[in-house]
């Protein structure tokens, strides 16, 4: 198992000021899975992954990416990057180019390759997304879900090793939840190792080959999902899990 | 009242050749602006160390003195050191140190009117600073700096009528000229309101327009 670690996160801990807000995480991620974080929220879900992809630099702590440091700091990162792709809660998609353009952009200016190349897997991702006919579409054309996939196929147009999932549906209508989500399964089928960061248990439970379970910077769990919801080791996790639970409360006299 | 049109006829090519003095003054002098001004708001962005300071107490001093003050300072002030500049040159050098400030403050303001998040998107994607300056961050800043350039830009160009106080023979200085010589004050003055709105006005129209164009380019996630 041990030489199938794609990334691997030691003794990571991240303040901001006086906070502490990842306080010694040890994580590995193997090639082709799919980790997906829980917590409730300001547990440092984001910060976690913010940090794998260098966004955030880490108080103390090592992350690498096939053997590679992240947390070096430097040029490395610009790299390293390329293998890493995130999407973010907020789409944050280019305001000022069409959805072609956003998602061209990097795999032609950055990673150098030919356009033509990019445009055609550019249209065989948008196609398997149902968005082809938006390509020359500006972003404040589409809905939210819309947004969401470009960005999914603008990261995945990079062709990364790592995708990061950043709560991108939570900003979503309940109804174009589903559009992304199934986008992320079909990606997951397809061997992706994936990281993601969710409010939505129930897909969690079906995506996830493995559960994390955060609090207070600690990871206090690490389960498969069938054990982590119907049988959580800690009183905390079976806590937070009953949140999501509904009981009957107005009966009918 | 009857306006002495054949004064105004005969006089008219000296309108013309001040006029042309004043777009090219007005020309190079903002053009310049434009180049410190963009210079001056990277630096205050990026938060340059050292030179971060030097553009805010350049901005200061620019935009706390009057232009005529300025132009005398480059036109009486530096010969007295050995620097000595033809009246144009002072013109120029003056309204780009007048109007780099101005740019600057607009350019900056556009700049950070750029949300944080769409630079870590980019930087996720493996952009350098760069290419996220040019490709994501200018393109949105300059949107929303346009109005406040615009404005800039029509300032500047009325701010040349103070060049004629270093001597330039500018559509300010002919008229004041023609006024001391014949008294015909009325033909003269319309003339030099003529002259100005004829410079003035497309530049306005010009300015709403892109004003218009980018504001329904509309960004806006």
């Amino acid at each position: 198992m041990q030489e199938n670690v794609q990334l691997q996160v030691s003794g990571l801990k991240k303040q901001f000021g006086a906070e502490t807000v990842l306080d010694g995480i040890d994580l590995s991620v193997h090639k082709g899975e799919v980790v997906v974080v829980l917590g409730p929220s300001g547990c440092g879900k984001s910060t976690l992954l913010r940090c794998m992809n260098g966004l955030e630099t880490p108080t103390a702590g090592t992350i690498f990416l096939d053997g590679e440091e992240v947390t070096s700091g430097g040029k490395l990162i610009t790299r390293l990057r390329q293998k890493i792709g995130m999407v973010f809660q907020s789409y944050d998609l280019f305001p000022h180019k069409n959805i072609m353009d956003n998602i061209t952009l990097a795999p032609v200016k950055v990673q150098k390759r030919p356009k033509k190349e990019v445009e055609e897997q550019a249209e065989r991702l948008l196609k398997r997304v149902g968005l082809w006919e938006k390509k020359k579409a500006y972003p404040r054309e589409l809905s939210g879900g819309q947004k969401q996939r470009v960005a999914i196929v603008r990261a995945l147009c990079m062709n990364p090793e790592v995708m990061l999932f950043d709560e991108i549906t939570a900003a979503l209508d309940p109804e174009m939840v589903r559009e992304v989500l199934d986008v992320m399964l079909e990606l997951a089928e397809q061997g992706m190792t994936m990281v993601i960061v969710t409010h939505e248990m129930q897909f969690a439970r079906a995506i996830a080959d493995r559960i994390i379970f955060l609090d207070h910077g600690h990871i206090i769990e690490d389960l498969d999902p069938e054990s982590f919801f119907t049988n959580p080791n800690t009183q905390r996790a079976r806590d937070f899990l009953q949140t999501f639970a509904y009981e009957k409360r107005r009966t009918n006299e | 009242m009857g306006l002495n049109f054949e004064f105004m006829q005969k006089y008219l090519p000296w309108y013309l050749d001040a006029a042309v003095l004043t777009i090219r003054i007005a020309f190079f002098g903002i053009l310049f602006s434009l180049l410190v001004g963009a210079v001056c708001s990277m630096v205050q962005y990026y938060k340059v160390p050292v030179f971060r300071r030097i553009v805010s107490i350049y901005i200061e001093i620019s935009r706390n003195t009057p232009l005529l003050v300025q132009l005398f300072f480059l036109y009486f002030g530096l010969p007295k050191i050995g620097v000595v500049w033809s009246a144009e040159v002072c013109a120029i050098v003056g309204l780009t140190f007048l109007g780099g400030s101005y740019m600057a403050e607009s350019i900056r303001s556009g700049l950070e009117s750029v949300e944080k998040s769409q630079i870590e998107s980019a930087a996720s994607l493996g952009m350098s600073k760069a290419l996220t300056m040019k490709e994501v961050i200018f393109p949105q800043a300059l949107a929303v700096s346009v109005p406040g350039i615009c404005a800039n830009v029509i300032f500047l160009i009325k701010e040349t009528s103070v060049v004629s106080g270093i001597a330039l023979a500018d559509l300010m200085y002919v008229t004041k000229d023609l006024i001391g010589l014949y008294y015909e004050t009325d033909e003269a003055l319309l003339m030099l309101v003529v002259f100005y709105l004829i410079i003035l006005l497309p530049v306005s129209v010009l300015a709403t327009l892109l004003e218009r164009r980018l504001r329904y380019a509309g960004f806006g996630n």
